[in-house]
């Protein structure tokens, strides 16, 4: 059976973001925010809080309207509707339906009669098999995001969102779940936004901070070697000071920072 | 121990009335003693039962008639935005009119029959059931809806899968204040104008002086309201298990 991460067969869309705005429409915290989400790999969105980045990924999933001029865009070119699955940070799972129900939700809200057999394919890739049957209300947390998780590859789309997915839980859940995300996702084109600089330098292969008041703007950063990386490798010690830095607006906005290859 | 301590509570008052009653010297007429009550009860069980089943009837009609109108309006009322203005209106005067004011007209259209009782029934109970339901409906989590938005579900969809599953557990809020509410509808209806039924009854052995006859129909009533109650409660527990239940003591 051909299951998500090679349900491609070619490469996914990579995502350009173009001149948006982040903010409301009365007040506009960052302008002109433009990046590529590479595809096949992760890009991951860090800044302080109420700047606006789960607006941003709520208006590239459609759920929210554009403030004007702001473009996004699959990089063939094609609109992105239809081609996005979404993963917040709560779980979102219904209390009144099982694990399998849950990850089947997509094709039940279309009306559609859902692959069950896929179903407990992906519950056994996240590790879940055995709480199938079980409601939300009796799993953990960690299980819990793993039934989003397994939702989330049951829709098969080609760019995934994600807010915050992992924040919600302990530090060992949280590793788990990057490495089964990160492993599971390979094919997709995702973006994360996250508070968490070590997790992104652990997952991002790009690492935009995204900043407001004075020196509104971001900065980008390409971490050295490739992703999924050890966030206690000396090496990534520049990265996470130059993150920490752009944090807290001690660097240039619309600066680039590549580490020196080694 | 579930029931032992509403049992003691119950078994307390009746000697608690009895010893009054006996101190104070009371006239039967006024406040009949326990004994006396129950004795009439069983004496005249089958009259009582027979009244009783009338008003049984009254209540479970009202509040199926009552329910159904009410989850309807809170359904029209959570789809379609336009219906919102011109059903909240309706649903606020519903509840501004005493329904006590209206049991004379509703007789007045309705005849001596059941139907007046059911409409009453009906009446008060429609907007706990509409405002409960209405309520839970308007608060679905919205990351349910904005998944179900990135799924591509229609809004018939959301509607069916997300928020009427996720507002049951205020419908039954509601529901559970309905049964609580319902059997004064129906008597009340009775009282205003009736042939039967236990509001009728205690009407008529108000008029005879007879008070131990009139609170045995008190008795019987208050019964059945707590087993209407009870039934309903615990049915809803039943279908609706990922309700969040606060208190630990009724887990």
């Amino acid at each position: 059976m051909n299951l998500p991460n090679t349900y491609f067969g070619s490469a996914p869309p990579g995502l350009c973001v173009r001149n948006m705005q982040l903010g409301w429409e009365s007040k506009i915290l960052v302008e002109n925010l433009s990046f590529d989400a590479a595809p096949r790999s992760w890009t991951c969105l860090l800044g302080e809080s109420g700047v606006g980045k789960s607006t941003l990924l709520r208006t590239i999933a459609g759920l929210v309207k554009a403030i004007p001029e702001g473009v996004f865009e699959g990089s063939d070119d094609a609109p992105v509707e239809g081609r996005i699955a979404y993963m917040a940070q709560q779980d979102l799972l219904l209390p009144w339906l099982s694990a399998t129900s849950n990850v089947a939700l997509g094709a039940r809200l279309r009306g559609e009669k859902p692959d069950l057999a896929k179903v407990a394919e992906l519950l056994a890739r996240t590790g879940i098999s055995d709480r199938a049957m079980a409601k939300p209300g009796e799993m953990s947390g960690g299980e819990r995001q793993r039934v989003a998780l397994a939702r989330t590859l049951m829709e098969e789309r080609p760019i995934v969102l994600m807010d915050e997915p992992f924040s919600a839980l302990d530090a060992i859940t949280r590793t788990q779940l990057q490495d089964l995300a990160f492993e599971l996702l390979c094919d997709c084109t995702v973006v994360m936004v996250t508070h968490d600089p070590f997790e992104a330098l652990r997952l991002g292969t790009a690492i935009h901070i995204v900043r407001g008041g004075d020196n509104a703007g971001h900065v980008s950063l390409f971490p050295p070697g490739k992703a999924l990386r050890d966030p206690t490798d000396p090496d990534l010690r520049d990265a996470y000071h130059a993150i920490m830095d752009a944090l807290s607006q001690r660097r240039d906005t619309n600066s680039e920072y590549r580490a020196a290859s080694r | 121990m579930k029931f032992l301590r509403p049992a003691l509570v119950f078994g307390g008052i009746l000697v608690i009335w009895h010893v009054a009653v006996s101190i104070f010297d009371i006239a039967p007429f006024i406040l009949p003693g326990p004994i006396s009550v129950i004795t009439v009860a069983i004496a005249r069980a089958d009259i009582l039962l027979g009244h009783a089943g009338i008003t049984l009837a009254e209540i479970l009609l009202g509040l199926l008639f009552g329910t159904f109108l009410g989850a309807t309006s809170a359904l029209v009322m959570a789809y379609f935005r336009q219906a919102r203005s011109w059903l909240l209106p309706v649903l606020v005067i519903s509840q501004a009119i005493p329904v006590f004011a209206l049991a004379p007209v509703l007789v007045l259209w309705f005849g001596y029959g059941i139907v007046p009782k059911v409409a009453m029934a009906t009446l008060i109970i429609y907007f706990p059931v509409t405002a409960a339901f209405y309520d839970g409906l308007r608060r679905t989590e919205t990351g349910w809806i904005d998944l179900a938005q990135t799924m591509g579900a229609s809004k018939a969809a959301v509607l069916l899968q997300i928020r009427i599953p996720a507002a049951l557990p205020a419908f039954a809020s509601g529901l559970r204040v309905a049964a609580a509410v319902a059997p004064i509808g129906a008597v009340v209806g009775e009282w205003v104008g009736s042939s039967a039924g236990l509001g009728y009854y205690m009407l008529l052995m108000n008029g005879r002086v007879q008070t131990a006859a009139m609170f045995a129909a008190l008795f019987v009533l208050a019964i059945m309201s707590v087993c209407i109650y009870f039934a309903i409660d615990a049915a809803l527990r039943r279908l609706i298990t990922w309700q969040p239940d606060g208190d630990p003591a009724f887990r």
